[in-house]
């Protein structure tokens, strides 16, 4: 399978990264080629095969249905680039 | 007091104990020598030097108290991708500019649990992106190692190419670092250091940014197998805030140094050779049989059919858990952001501006393969061939072989900005071609030196363990470094 310029902009703007023409232009040979790459991956057989859900067997870890942290917001928004009053600010979403 | 820099973790601790210098006169030797190199070497991307000082004079205080715990007064380097409290964490990109986290990761947590001192933050490939270092937003870190008679500087590997490039040069004792497809053992191999990225969930996860959650597993990158085995056991534990980490005691890897590899099988893949392999690496190769089995053990041919399939299943299954971790960086929470005329518009600025142009691949491919119609074709068949390889393991370890030895990389360093794998990204890829199969099956691999190529430079082999079982590689890693020898680059820096 391989990729077209508009493809390379629609997941663009899946992944939220902007792109100009000369970017999608590029990208699409360099994701062509780890497609291309990759595609070798066809030939094996995998009937009957389950695919890896986790890599160590381990049963997941529980606890306590419990508050164990919080009461840290101004930690919380310390490295925010805009903040108000333990608010992280966004340029306006609602009408 | 340069030369105390030239001390092993196990010497200089010894001489710590018996106040032969104090920590302080230690940690500033160190800062000195940093000081003085990083300049041409770009290894740190931020020295802490108050801070590391001032956990030294705590160290001194503990050891004339006659108290300190197992890495007392040992100054170490933290490789970026590790959340350190109120310190300079950015994984080397440029999106997290700025980032100072209000906790520390768990495994950092550990060292300083045990004595050690934080010298500062190691450069690395962004966001462990990376086989030669040259993807961080600060610029590449230069190798110490150059051929002999030839003064071009060179790749230390990647992504742990900090970590790696500051050891061997002696810029800090002993380093932490990450692995995901080779980032541990790659950057060992073409420094002549020794690194080991032990089984998945031996050490936590917790506090270190994430890459690819299924493959990422901390390690130290250290000056010999001794101090590789001292760190690791520091750095590993059992984490209630890790889901994955391991509820199994940490063993005393030390004591398995010493220990004879006679009559252990050690099983050597015929997949690993590979087609246009350089020649030295298959005469390191012989050469570390050779070895194994003077020292007693017994030498089996093995066959790990699905071997070839581990580097493109590992292209689709890393880029798809890293464009779902990187999510994240949107300008909101941390780091840069970059404004727009809407927050959609916001969003794809600052990614477009934070992330560099293999991050932004990488989170492309992954984005692709996740999205819709398309996740069965790449994502669910490249998990199953994940399955097969890590059954091809199972196979020969059922069969009674202990260890499985192999070439650590298919070269020794490159030079910065090679053309060749600048132009195609497969090629920089290829570089993780034997230790990526180690990631997708989740076992403990280590890279030891094993010896020098024609132009001078370092050659590592690799040896794979059972899950949880780092004591046989540090006991069969201790038989080859006895035999190699141990390997220091020439200072000209």
């Amino acid at each position: 399978m391989s990729v077209d310029i508009a493809t390379v902009k629609h997941v663009a703007r899946l992944a939220r990264i902007a792109v100009d023409d000369a970017d999608a232009e590029r990208m699409t040979g360099e994701l062509n080629a780890i497609l291309g790459f990759v595609e070798q991956l066809n030939e094996v057989d995998v009937s009957g095969v389950e695919p890896m859900t986790s890599v160590i067997p381990m049963e997941m870890k529980k606890r306590q249905d419990a508050v164990t942290d919080g009461g840290k917001a101004a930690d919380i928004v310390a490295n925010a680039p805009a903040t108000e009053e333990n608010f992280f600010l966004v340029p306006k979403v609602v009408e | 007091m340069t030369e105390i820099t030239k001390l092993t973790i196990a010497e200089a601790r010894a001489k710590l104990k018996e106040k032969a210098f104090s920590a302080l006169e230690l940690t500033n030797a160190y800062l000195e020598a940093i000081d003085a190199a990083n300049p041409e070497l770009n290894a740190y991307v931020a020295v802490t030097h108050d801070k590391a000082r001032a956990m030294a004079e705590a160290s001194d205080r503990r050891l004339a108290a006659g108290e300190g715990g197992a890495l007392e007064g040992i100054p170490l380097g933290v490789k970026d991708l590790f959340a350190t409290e109120g310190v300079h964490t950015q994984a080397g990109s440029h999106v997290l500019d700025g980032f100072e986290p209000r906790y520390e990761s768990t495994v950092t947590a550990n060292l300083w649990a045990d004595g050690a001192v934080m010298l500062g933050k190691l450069n690395m490939d962004e966001f462990a992106m990376g086989s030669s270092n040259e993807t961080s937003y600060y610029g590449p870190v230069t190798n110490p190692w150059r051929a002999r008679g030839d003064n071009k500087a060179l790749v230390p590997g990647g992504s742990s190419g900090g970590s790696a490039a500051a050891v061997a040069s002696r810029l800090c004792a002993g380093a932490t670092a990450t692995d995901t497809g080779g980032s541990i053992r790659q950057p060992a191999a073409f420094t002549g250091t020794v690194g080991i990225k032990p089984t998945y969930g031996r050490c936590s996860r917790w506090g270190t940014v994430a890459f690819a959650s299924s493959l990422d597993q901390a390690g130290p990158i250290a000056r010999d197998v001794r101090d590789a085995a001292i760190l690791l056991r520091s750095m590993a534990s059992s984490d209630p805030k890790d889901t994955t980490s391991v509820m199994q005691d940490v063993p005393d890897y030390e004591a398995a140094l010493g220990q004879s590899v006679k009559g252990l099988k050690i099983g050597i893949p015929k997949e690993y050779r590979m087609d246009g392999m350089p020649e030295e690496i298959e005469k390191l190769w012989q050469q570390g049989i050779a070895w194994m089995k003077d020292a007693g053990a017994e030498i089996v041919d093995i066959s790990l059919p699905h071997t070839k399939y581990a580097l493109p299943a590992y292209y689709i299954v890393a880029p798809a858990e890293a464009s779902s971790n990187l999510a994240r960086y949107d300008g909101v929470r941390y780091g840069l952001r970059v404004p727009g005329k809407d927050i959609i518009d916001m969003y794809e600025k600052t990614r477009a501006a934070g992330f560099g142009r293999e991050v932004k691949r990488r989170v492309m491919i992954g984005t692709y393969v996740l999205s819709a119609g398309y996740y069965d074709a790449y994502y669910v068949q490249a998990q199953k061939v994940r399955t097969l390889i890590k059954k091809d393991f199972e196979d020969v370890f059922a069969d009674g072989v202990d260890a499985i030895l192999t070439p650590a990389t298919p070269s020794a360093a490159f030079g910065i900005a090679d053309e060749d794998m600048a132009s195609d990204p497969v090629k920089m890829y290829l570089n993780d071609i034997f230790t990526v199969t180690v990631n997708m099956a989740g076992l403990p691999g280590i890279a030891v030196p094993g010896g020098l190529d024609a132009n001078g430079l370092p050659l590592g082999l690799q040896l794979i363990g059972r899950p949880f079982d780092e004591e046989m590689l540090f006991r069969t890693a201790h038989v080859i470094e006895q035999a190699a020898g141990r390997f220091e680059p020439v200072k000209w820096w």
